[in-house]
């Protein structure tokens, strides 16, 4: 079984049930996603699947056949993570990757609800969310309103 | 050089964290590694009659009490909690058998049946008469007090058992080396797990090794924990030769780990009409589980925090912790303050409107002032705040307008007024003697200590206090992992005691560094002398001596004080309590990084948030019956208001650069202050979490 995982096409022969999680972690080393329930409550094994935002441990591999795996090691959102680092939005950092993954698809004009909204699916048991929506808010702010993909090239960098 | 302290510098791990770089246990895989699984009781209480292995054990470790090299304890207190029970279980979800296969899957399907001959299980703390401690606290008379008062009001409240909920779930690898043991794991405190390891395993500390792994939360809960995780990882990998790694997964982790203790707590009180406090008198009881891990100081801290940070000439506190056949509590954020002073936060507004006062009012004419003594005769110096944080608060929300506006509409207001004692209770300090070494490198300086960081910013935070104290830039200082094979024991992370007491320590070995320096650069310095290593030691400030057997005198180094206010909407057909507003003022003595202060108060308001109103462990037949993310519910980003933080200074002067400590006193007053905006809407409901099912019994009853 074939699919593309961080821009790079490769193969797994795990059984097609196997969670996504494991096999990102285990089989191809990505350690940044996390393991937080393993129940798709909380949210630290966030990647994107085509582009979308998934729980890694509810989707069994058979289901990104041919498609698009993104994991916090292949996300471009260098400033996005920046202001992760600066503005309070990481403590402990077990959620963060899933945060930083989930925060990536909002879009550029989302207003300050829609952000809780679209962050909803993760758990942060640490910073009480201040610290995340104002990293989020921060990155937003220095981004164009249409964002390019890759908002690792906005005008925060 | 300018200022460090005091600047919200950017955390030293926060980019490696937010790439994902950052490896935590689970994230390590040595060569030969097998996975470990622990074996627990189904029943609360009984013997074990037998154990049948219905599989195949080729290859499969399996450890039993009888594999325990040296005493089988979790060394913490009283040493009465077995490291594998053997012939009984004292509650349910106790470790019975490890075992240990190279491969996960084989190993979770490994089917073990044990017969027990059921005993009688004490479910109720109510009804439990083994007392792990009883304390009494006095002061004054508190008969005389409530007889001569004008008005006495009785009360009682309940809270439940919390989860910490930490979102890495517990886990460590243990990895056999000649003739000893090294542990890598997720933990608050390096040196209990080293000292729990060596009674365990009959070895001496050289032989042991702690290494802290990026930790992904503990807030208690990875305080005394770990040493049972460490000890069952370490039984597996001397038995296999192997490294083992045993992490939890969240079912587990929720079902078997420590929970905050419940609490009943009761109180009476004589006020005078014009409100002031004559006499209070409170008990506390605490439901401790079945084996006594820390509850003998939670009870301590619960009971000197449980008439609140109030003047009252008479006071007499009775707490008792008791044993129950389930799984044992133990410490989390607070360690028994959230417990008591939820109790006396929500008595304060039944006072208040037995004399007709508002909240504020009362809360204004008892605040304890700089010169008071508290419940144990401690004298409060310059730096008490209470009155400075509740008139801080009241007027940043306006709160005796918006109480008198907001009055039958919906929306209710609620106040909590609290104090938290920073470090160890008592002679603690003294006796933990914690010591925290400086080493001289080319670059600048290395902080040594066990403090570890989970979250708060502990590296980040010490290495601007040594900067600071020594006059280099902040990226010259570098902080060593917390491993017992380089840093000496700072102590445990616990007790809001990391900046204060630990930082205390790095400042004055600062200090003495600056001076040796005499304005050499480090490398100069090298160049001429050689190594520079200076280690400091806690030492007890003036005037903080403690009679630990009448509960007398200092209790702790100094107070923090906080006061919240909360705004709730109330959806008369669902019967939810919403948080909409929420402002909490926190005096710390000094922020020494404005940021991670802020982060502390947000994140602990959070969790206080979900114990007011969220967070309930649901208990049936002695075993938790929701042990999973799904079903016990924690605020989200749309559970969680914003908070409103304001930050005040009140330097302490025996603490680093004054800082006072700030982790846990966030837990304590947003309980009191959500229960006190539902009174404020005409519901009586005094007991937390105060779930819509509890709001809507509360508002049938007074119908």
């Amino acid at each position: 079984m074939r699919f593309t995982l961080n821009g790079r096409e490769v193969g797994t022969t795990a059984h097609p049930m196997t969670r996504l999680l494991d096999v990102v972690r285990e089989e191809f080393g990505l350690t940044g996603t996390k393991e937080g329930c393993g129940e798709g409550e909380c949210g630290a094994c966030t990647v994107l699947l085509d582009g979308l935002p998934v729980n890694a441990c509810l989707v069994p591999v058979a289901h990104a056949s041919g498609r698009e795996v993104t994991t916090i090691e292949g996300l471009a959102a260098h400033a996005l993570q920046r202001a992760f680092a600066s503005e309070g939005g990481v403590q402990c950092g077990i959620c963060t990757p899933g945060f930083v993954v989930a925060a990536s698809t909002i879009p550029a004009d989302a207003t300050d609800d829609e952000v809780r909204e679209r962050l909803a699916g993760n758990i942060c048991r640490c910073t009480g969310y201040g610290g995340i929506c104002r990293a989020v808010a921060a990155w937003r702010a220095g981004r164009p309103r249409t964002a390019p993909a890759d908002a690792g090239s906005s005008a925060t960098e | 050089m300018p200022p460090t302290v005091g600047i919200s510098v950017a955390r030293t791990d926060g980019l490696d964290k937010a790439t994902g770089a950052t490896r935590y246990v689970d994230d390590l895989a040595p060569p030969g590694l097998l996975h470990g699984r622990t074996i627990r009781s189904t029943v609360p209480r009984g013997r074990v009659l037998g154990v049948h292995l219905d599989f195949d054990t080729a290859g499969f470790t399996i450890v039993d009490a009888h594999d325990v090299p040296g005493r089988n304890v979790v060394a913490l207190i009283a040493d009465d909690q077995p490291c594998l029970a053997a012939d009984e279980v004292h509650h349910a979800e106790e470790p019975l058998l490890l075992l240990a296969h190279a491969d996960r899957r084989r190993l979770a399907e490994a089917k073990v049946r044990i017969d027990y001959a059921p005993a009688p299980a004490v479910l109720d703390p109510a009804l439990s008469d083994r007392v792990f401690k009883h304390l009494h606290i006095a002061k004054g008379d508190v008969a005389a007090g409530l007889a001569e008062a004008d008005v006495v009001v009785e009360g009682e409240y309940r809270t439940g058992l919390q989860e910490q909920l930490y979102i890495e779930p517990q886990g460590v690898v243990a990895v056999p080396e000649s003739g000893g043991i090294s542990v890598f794991g997720s933990l608050q405190c390096p040196y209990y797990v080293q000292r729990a390891l060596c009674v365990l395993l009959a070895l001496p500390p050289e032989k042991v090794r702690v290494v802290q792994m990026e930790t992904g939360g503990g807030f208690g809960g990875k305080e005394d924990y770990p040493s049972i995780v460490a000890g069952h990882a370490a039984l597996l990998a001397l038995k296999s030769g192997r490294p083992v790694k045993l992490v939890y997964d969240r079912a587990e982790d929720m079902a078997a780990t420590t929970k905050r203790h419940p609490s009943i707590v009761r109180h009476r009180t004589g006020l005078a009409r014009d409100g002031r406090l004559v006499a209070m008198d409170v008990e506390v009881l605490l439901d401790g589980g079945a084996y006594t891990t820390l509850s003998p100081v939670v009870l301590s801290r619960g009971c000197l925090h449980a008439t609140g940070p109030y003047r009252c000439a008479n006071v007499r506190v009775d707490g008792r912790v008791v044993g129950t056949n389930t799984p044992p509590n133990g410490a989390f954020r607070g360690f028994g303050a959230p417990q008591t002073l939820f109790a006396v936060e929500a008595h304060m507004d039944r006072l208040a409107e037995a004399v007709g006062l508002d909240p504020l009012t009362i809360r204004e004419r008892n605040a304890l002032r700089p010169g008071d003594t508290t419940t144990t005769g401690q004298v409060l110096g310059e730096d008490c705040s209470a009155l400075d944080v509740l008139q801080a608060a009241a007027a940043r929300t306006q709160f005796r307008e918006r109480w008198a506006r907001l009055r039958g509409t919906g929306r209710g207001l609620g106040l909590s007024l609290v104090f938290h004692g920073a470090g160890f209770t008592g002679s603690g300090e003294v006796k933990l003697a914690s010591r925290a070494t400086l080493a001289l490198t080319p670059a600048g300086v290395q902080v040594r200590v066990a403090s570890t960081e989970i979250g708060q910013g502990t590296r980040t935070m010490l290495a601007q206090i040594a900067a600071e104290a020594l006059g280099v830039p902040f990226e010259t200082v570098d902080v060593a992992p917390a491993d017992t094979a380089i840093v000496p024991d700072s102590g445990p992370t616990v007790a809001s005691r990391t900046c204060m007491i630990v930082g205390r320590i790095v400042e004055r070995c600062a200090e003495r560094m600056k001076a040796t320096l005499a304005g050499r650069t480090p490398a100069d310095y090298l160049a001429a002398h050689g190594d520079l290593v200076l280690t400091g030691q806690y030492e007890r400030p003036p005037g903080l001596d403690w009679d630990e057997e009448h509960y007398r005198g200092a209790a702790y180094g100094c107070y923090g004080y906080a006061c919240d206010v909360a705004e709730v909407a109330f959806d008369p057909d669902t019967y939810e309590v919403r948080p909409v507003a929420f402002t909490s003022v926190h005096e710390v003595g000094r922020a020494i990084n404005p940021a991670l202060v802020r982060g502390q108060i947000e994140g602990g308001t959070v969790q206080g948030l979900g114990f007011a109103l969220l967070e309930e462990v649901v208990v049936a037949g002695g075993r938790m019956a929701n042990a999973q993310m799904t079903n016990y519910v924690v605020p989200t980003t749309l559970d969680a208001p914003p908070i409103d933080v304001v930050i005040l200074e009140r330097p302490y002067p025996h603490g680093a650069f004054g800082a006072k400590g700030v982790g846990e006193m966030p837990m304590d007053g947003p309980a009191p202050a959500i229960v006190n905006a539902i009174r404020h809407l005409g519901i009586d409901v005094r007991e937390v979490p105060a779930t819509p099912e509890r709001v809507m019994e509360a508002l049938c009853g007074s119908r």
